[in-house]
């Protein structure tokens, strides 16, 4: 399995006068965890927006499997085998967890289906606890979503993300606002995800992208400027000039 | 730290009310359909109760959108006038049984619905309330000006309906009790559609619109699909109302389709409560109940009934069975 499941050519996003993403052009093959990291500002959401079906770009081409995106709705990404998180929790927040993932999980399943007893889709519960254990959640099927604490709402978010079985999954800052505890077993969950899927990774916190990641892309001015291992990266002087450099110890 | 002694008793009563709460949703039909039963002699008169019956229904029709898909229509009132004129027109102007007037009147409206659906579930927000209620306001105007069908300002009669032949029984359509016993069937019909259709996965797909629609799109749910279907059910189920309406008043009065009855409407839901199912039937009661006995005080009734509108919305935003439901049964 060598030929790439994700590929984007010249993708190029304008907002207005602005230019998010210049001519970015990459490939991402099966099975690895690649992290995405660039100062603030420097297109890391656009990207994944674009990714994600959010936003169409103003020109260039995603092909996933081969097959390119053009013209495929939002929605129907997630069908096609791409789902994602968000940077901002973003969760369905007065249904119970266990409804949260089980919800998703129809989606796949029955959209339209104005008739039957929902309930009778037992398939779909069993999916959604399976999910729920996956992440660490099962103990809190029952509580309502927004009673979660913040970690477990990021877990809940991965659950939701994860249930439609993605060959690629987007996470955009999956540690976003979590101490170091939570960070540690976001960490570990994602280190069990990465065994069955490609995952794309928005991170700031580069301790753990060094030691996560397999390959490292960095953005800066929406351009993408090295491309390479974790210590290719770390010795990449333009790299260590835009980016790194700013703050040398945090690396 | 409670004792687990003390804690226990508390958490059995709990226990029990959670079960009267699964009980009274499992249950919903057939105990809207026994109260349905009771209502005409509960009520000072038969025509209120039938009148309860009719906004109910179209209450509880609105809510599906209100309510579970989470978009404020201003303009449901065109649907129910829609279904009412077309059903007069059909048995007054082309003598059509009355049952296939009504399927009539139903099938116009829901193609309303479908039209102006397609039109306003693009907008969100006030915007899609603005589109709702201006598309809403052209057809009253339409009815205004086609007055050759509808009657225009003096609105549409001549389409009594007096006897209706029902398992090869006539029915005195004309007593009232009769009346409201057929008008129920119709009644408990679309309390049964609508339950169901909550119940449904499109009833978890509307409610995860109404909780976040981006997460719910990124699910993979089309929002702009889904919240079509929702409006146009929504509308079908008040479109009955309007027939409902018109086979009861033998006449349909230009205001159906004016945008207060639309208010009307919201208020009824509100009234008693968009966030559960029986909330807007008992909107629709509370409210005509309060017009009825106001009304014969004072021909200004529509400034206490608007004060407890306002004092609810204010101080008990669920509704009244809605704070009910979560106060007294918690």
């Amino acid at each position: 399995m060598n030929a790439p499941l994700l590929a984007v050519e010249n993708i190029v996003v304008k907002f207005g006068g602005f230019i998010a993403l210049q001519a970015v052009t990459t490939e991402f093959r099966p099975g690895r965890v690649t992290s995405i990291i660039g100062p603030n500002g420097a297109g890391k959401s656009t990207f994944f927006n674009v990714l994600s079906g959010v936003i169409t770009p103003s020109s260039g081409s995603i092909r996933f499997k081969g097959e390119d995106l053009k013209g495929t709705k939002q929605h129907d990404f997630v069908h096609r085998g791409i789902a994602r998180s968000y940077q901002i929790t973003n969760i369905f927040p007065d249904l119970s967890v266990h409804e949260n993932v089980r919800v998703a999980a129809q989606a796949g399943r029955a959209r339209y289906n104005i008739w039957t007893n929902r309930n009778r889709l037992t398939e779909l519960d069993d999916r959604a606890d399976a999910a729920l254990d996956a992440v660490g959640l099962v103990a809190k099927r029952d509580e309502t979503a927004k009673f979660l604490a913040h970690g477990q709402q990021r877990a809940l978010e991965i659950a939701i993300a994860l249930i439609s079985n993605p060959e690629v999954l987007l996470l955009d800052e999956p540690t976003a606002g979590m101490g170091p505890e939570e960070t540690k077993e976001m960490v570990a969950l994602l280190e069990k995800l990465a065994a069955e899927r490609t995952i794309l990774l928005v991170e700031h916190k580069m301790k753990m992208i060094l030691g996560l990641s397999d390959r490292i892309l960095v953005l800066h001015h929406g351009q993408l400027i090295a491309d390479g291992s974790p210590r290719d990266i770390q010795t990449d002087p333009e790299v260590r000039r835009v980016y790194l450099g700013q703050n040398d110890g945090y690396a | 730290m409670t004792s687990p002694a003390l804690a226990a008793p508390s958490h059995a009563r709990a226990g029990k009310r959670a079960q009267f709460r699964s009980l009274v949703t499992r249950y919903r039909v057939p105990l809207s359909i026994l109260a349905l039963c009771l209502l005409p002699w509960l009520l000072p008169s038969k025509a209120l109760a039938v009148n309860v019956l009719i906004y109910g229904v179209i209450a509880v029709g609105y809510n599906l959108l209100f309510g579970y898909t989470g978009l404020l229509s201003f303009g449901h009132a065109a649907f129910v006038g829609a279904g009412a004129y077309i059903t007069g027109i059909a048995i007054g102007q082309f003598g059509v049984p009355w049952y296939l007037a009504v399927l009539l009147g139903v099938v116009g409206g829901a193609l309303l619905a479908f039209i102006m659906g397609a039109l306003s579930t693009r907008t969100r927000g006030i915007y899609f309330s603005m589109v709702t209620l201006a598309l809403a306001q052209l057809v009253y105007y339409v009815a205004l000006q086609a007055s050759a069908w509808t009657g225009g300002e003096n609105g549409l009669r001549g389409f009594t309906v007096s006897k209706i032949e029902l398992l090869g029984f006539e029915i005195n359509f004309l007593d009232p009790v009769n009346k409201y016993y057929v008008l129920m069937m119709f009644a408990a019909l679309a309390l049964w559609i609508v339950s169901r259709i909550l119940n449904s996965p499109f009833g978890a797909a509307i409610e995860a619109i109404r909780e976040n629609e981006r997460r719910a799109r990124t699910c993979g749910y089309d929002v702009e699909r889904t919240k079509l279907l929702a409006f146009t059910l929504s509308g079908t189920i008040c479109a009955l109302g309007g027939t409902m309406s018109a086979l009861h008043l033998a006449f349909v009065p230009l205001d159906s389709l004016h945008y207060l009855s639309s208010g009307m409407i919201v208020m009824m839901t509100l009234l008693g409560g968009a966030s559960s199912f029986f909330g807007p039937f008992i909107g629709a009661l509370v409210f005509l109940v309060m017009e009825d006995v106001f009304s014969l005080w004072t021909s200004h009734w529509q400034i206490i009934v608007g004060s407890v509108f306002v004092l609810f919305v204010l101080f008990l935003p669920k509704g009244i069975w809605g704070t009910f439901l979560t106060k007294v049964m918690r």
